[in-house]
């Protein structure tokens, strides 16, 4: 088995993962890699996935080994932001070509790895295969160990070819590069018994600076975020750090996990969607840093910032509740991480009257029927036809869901927020809950909504007539 | 008499371009009732969708063979019928759009005898009509892919011999990929002025336009129909956008027998003088007093405009066609292309009134952009263009961070007259107001070209 088959067999077997632990272990082998079918797939590849997770470190430089498609159709896209280097941004390929096809891509990789380093001077060059170069057989690991050696910098491989899988396995075959060359391979300059890593943040619209002000005022440092406004150098120290948060999704479970187990870094698995879950994420950061020896009184200052914030921001959601009492949400999304927006959504007055359960575990379901306790409809795989169908008929007042169906909604008239990772607006910790709101209340109250639904007036017969009594 | 340069470079920096699959997909969206299918990892069908839907703001009919590692190796034809098969039943499409990618070229698949095995084996897929198209990654760009997926249609589709006789109001029209589906309005408009009955191939005005279709459907929302691609071979004359169209038309030509007339671009007075007349001719319609009318309103803002295009240095980038488009008019209001880079070989770059057109990428450009008064390209460009603090002017594919991009005109009288208006009014925003130090002469103070020279990247 060669050695990205071994990975990719490490990552299936992930013990961490609930999903995976529900499984025989007989079934655990075979992988969570869920056959695509042909003509109704949707969704990215593996290598999207790894670069989705990577990119957002900001002073690499991230060259794509492949020819123009992978990049050049894909470029500038997420909106992962960055406190200063933008290197992250400047778009990086070897747009291989038919002569690459025939002789080899090793040397033209090389070379490109060369000109990036003798131009930019990045602290390291992340490369990524793709499809293309792992079928003609491009050796990646060994061109980049040896620009390591010549060049003089880290070169890290990253071995992700399209094909291997979905998104979420290159997600977690990114992860796996990073253990494998990065953290662990320098040492922090100082290190406090506040250091934490956040682990699957991407710090998108910002988000992470909705959260680092509260962990600022309470003396906890970021050690490194992985990978949302990191630096590689950060990244390569984050295994000093005292405790861990895995965000919400399991994408990135395999690098806690390791962590824990090579470094004795305690995790736990949390979101900063919500208030709720905000707090819960205080609390247990502060919890796991006295467990490893910071001082106690650290739990009662969490405590006093959480009571703060949160009464804070349901001051300021309560007055969208005259406005949003009532109006009927359809909250369309992939795994569970948006229920933690629920409460916030219940607070404003408003009621979930229907979810998709596709992507959902059992216990998800259970966790759903508890929190909207009325007969919401669970949907399990709503085509967009009938989609279409159910909000041209107004069955609901908005949709909260990923990019995909945007266009359902819109086309239907209905007005719809993004909540996927694509979206415009930060939503993260307290600040974030209370912008949801005031953007779901935006999008309400836009008087536009009225006029666009309106039919022209010569489509109905009292149009027609309340014409013809102006003209009269 | 340019001289076309390839970048050296072993790196690309900043793409310029986009792949040939994609190109191809987008032209299968002019059809109506279609459902492009690329074949290959389903990661290249979803960046492919997710550049359309941040272009256009619509939902985009796009699938995917969705090839595993182990599929790969065995060969794509089962997931080639899978596909098919799928989206017959899902979706019910007139046309699938088979597009080849790198994946499925270095495999070595052969589509065209796939789908005879597919045709031979499911009769019920019979009025689905499917067009398979050779579009490898590696080589050539989204104009490349465009060009050659018409081509194809035109050999797939159109009925040859001519189901009618010769009909002399009806004129095929062959659109490049950079004509938007805000040109194809006005230039239906133009046809139609003249008593011509044109039929668009692809069509986008109907299907990326952006309106509000009366019920959902998951295939294109609009386009041309399979039955008047089939009945193409019966117009009169058939008119090519583009030289990236000379192929098709040739093609059309060839096998039915109508003879072509190639317009290299609509943009700019004497080129729409030339479509002008030649309407007149084969419509023998005298040119209609609306078009006289807007020529006089496009002489007017040229009268008008010249004083603010005069001099100016311009750094362009962009496909060949729009390329040659935007170069050879911006030169007619008298700028001065700096610097020129494209995506792709072409015939028409040679003639591109500036020293080197270079095949390279935004790195390319912006190396060379430094001193220019405007930055010309997609909105790729609004890096290079913050970074050199030179105003951009957006066109092209894709122009993510702008709204309307599918209802940029550029073409006629009344689109070349609204680009004077808009490209004057950022060179009179962006006026250089003198200061008392403005006419000090160089040598007293730090030279600006020796400013300039330092604040180049690094070579």
């Amino acid at each position: 088995m060669n050695q990205r088959g071994k990975k990719l067999q490490q990552v299936f077997e992930e013990p961490a993962c609930a999903t995976n632990q529900a499984k025989p272990s007989q079934e655990r082998k075979k992988g969570c890699n869920r056959q695509l079918a042909p003509g109704a797939a949707a969704g990215g590849c593996a290598f999207d996935g790894a670069k989705i997770t990577l990119q957002p470190i900001t002073d690499v430089a991230h060259l794509i080994h492949g020819p123009i498609a992978c990049e050049g159709n894909s470029w500038d896209s997420r909106g992962a932001r960055s406190s200063g280097p933008q290197l992250y941004r400047t778009s990086f390929t070897t747009n291989m070509n038919e002569q690459d096809i025939i002789f080899g891509g090793e040397k033209h990789l090389y070379k490109a790895i060369k000109e990036i380093v003798e131009k930019y001077d990045p602290p390291a060059v992340f490369v990524y295969q793709t499809c293309v170069p792992s079928m003609i057989g491009d050796d990646l690991e060994a061109v980049c160990k040896a620009a390591s050696k010549k060049l003089c910098k880290p070169v890290i491989p990253i071995n992700v070819p399209g094909f291997v899988g979905s998104k979420n396995l290159g997600n977690k075959l990114a992860g796996e590069a990073l253990l494998e060359y990065v953290i662990g391979t320098e040492e922090p300059e100082v290190t406090t018994p506040y250091d934490i890593n956040i682990i699957g943040e991407y710090n998108l619209s910002g988000e992470l600076w909705q959260v680092k002000p509260l962990l600022d005022e309470l003396g906890v440092r970021i050690l490194s975020c992985i990978s949302g406004d990191a630096k590689y150098h950060e990244v390569a120290r984050s295994h000093r750090a005292r405790a861990a948060m895995m965000v919400c999704s399991k994408a990135m479970i395999n690098v806690a996990r390791k962590m824990e187990e090579r470094y004795g870094i305690p995790f736990f698995e949390g979101s900063f969607y919500g208030i709720g879950d905000m707090s819960e994420a205080l609390r247990s950061i502060a919890q796991l840093l006295v467990g490893r020896g910071a001082p106690a009184e650290l739990l009662d200052r969490t405590e006093v910032v959480i009571r703060r914030e949160e009464s804070r921001a349901w001051q300021r959601i309560a007055p969208y509740r005259e406005r949003l009492a009532g109006k009927r949400v359809l909250l369309f999304t992939g795994g569970v991480k948006s229920w933690s927006v629920v409460a916030a959504l219940q607070e404003a007055g408003m009621v979930i009257t229907g979810t998709s359960v596709k992507k959902s575990t059992p216990a998800d379901k259970d966790r759903i029927k508890e929190l909207v306790k009325e007969d919401a409809h669970m949907f399990d795989d709503l085509k967009p036809r009938e989609m279409y169908k159910m909000l041209k008929e107004a069955q609901a007042d908005i949709m909260l869901s990923g990019g995909r169906t945007q266009f359902v909604a819109l086309k239907a008239k209905m007005p719809w927020l993004d909540i996927n990772q694509e979206r415009h607006h930060a939503y993260a910790g307290y600040e974030g809950m209370v912008a949801l709101v005031h953007e779901i209340d935006k999008a309400l109250s836009n008087p536009m909504w009225e006029l666009v639904r309106n039919p022209a007036p010569w489509e109905s017969a009292a149009g027609m007539e309340a014409l013809s009594i102006q003209i009269a | 008499m340019a001289r076309v340069a390839t970048s050296e470079k072993q790196c690309t920096v900043n793409p310029l371009k986009m792949s040939q699959p994609i190109g191809a997909a987008l032209a299968f969206m002019g059809i109506e009732n279609s459902m492009p299918l690329l074949h290959g990892s389903q990661g290249c069908t979803s960046f492919g969708l997710v550049l359309f839907v941040r272009h256009f703001r619509e939902a985009i009919p796009m699938q995917t063979t969705a090839m595993s590692e182990v599929a790969t190796v065995l060969g794509g034809f089962e997931n080639v019928e899978q596909a098919i098969i799928n989206i017959a039943n899902r979706t019910k499409p007139g046309l699938i759009g088979i597009c080849s990618t790198g994946v499925a070229e270095i495999k070595g698949d052969d589509a065209q005898g796939f789908l005879k095995l597919i045709r031979a084996s499911h009769p019920e897929l019979g009025h689905i009509a499917l067009v398979d198209v050779s579009t490898p990654d590696f080589h050539g760009s989204l104009q490349d892919g465009w060009a050659v997926a018409v081509t194809r249609m035109v050999e797939d589709l159109v009925e040859t011999p001519p189901l009618e006789a010769r009909l002399s109001r009806r004129v095929n029209v062959l659109p490049g990929c950079h004509i938007t589906p805000g040109d194809i309005d006005e230039l239906r408009d133009i046809f139609e002025a003249f008593s011509l009955d044109p039929f668009f191939l692809p069509d986008l005005s109907g299907s990326l336009d952006g309106h509000i279709p009366a019920e959902f459907t998951p295939t294109t929302l609009g386009g041309i129909s399979l039955e008047h691609i089939r009945r193409m071979g019966s117009s009169c004359w058939t008119i090519a956008i583009g030289e990236q169209m000379r192929g098709a038309a040739i093609t059309l030509e060839h096998r039915t027998g109508v003879p072509y007339k190639l317009f290299e671009r609509l943009t700019g007075l004497a080129a729409n003088d030339e479509l002008m007349s030649f309407l007149s001719q084969i419509s023998e319609v005298p040119v209609p007093r609306k078009y006289r009318r807007q020529r006089s309103q496009l002489v007017d803002a040229m009268l008008d405009g010249h004083f603010y295009f005069g001099g100016k240095k311009i750094a362009l980038a962009a496909e060949p066609d729009l390329l040659a488009t935007m170069a050879h008019w911006l030169r007619e209001m008298g700028c001065e292309v700096q610097a020129a880079v494209t995506t792709t070989k072409s015939p028409i770059l040679q003639d591109i009134p500036v020293e080197e057109v270079l095949l390279g990428d935004l790195e390319d450009l912006e190396a060379r952009a430094a001193g220019a008064d405007l930055i010309v390209t997609h909105s790729h460009g609004r890096q290079a263009a913050e970074r050199l603090r030179i105003p951009l002017f957006r066109i092209g594919l894709p122009l993510f961070d702008r709204l309307g991009a599918g209802h940029q005109m550029i073409v006629g009288y009344r689109g070349t007259r609204d680009l004077v208006f808009e490209i004057g009014n950022i060179f009179m925003a962006n006026a250089h107001e003198p200061t008392p130090e403005t006419w000090i002469p160089h040598e007293r103070h730090t030279s600006p070209l020796v400013t300039l020279e330092i604040s180049q990247p690094v070579q």
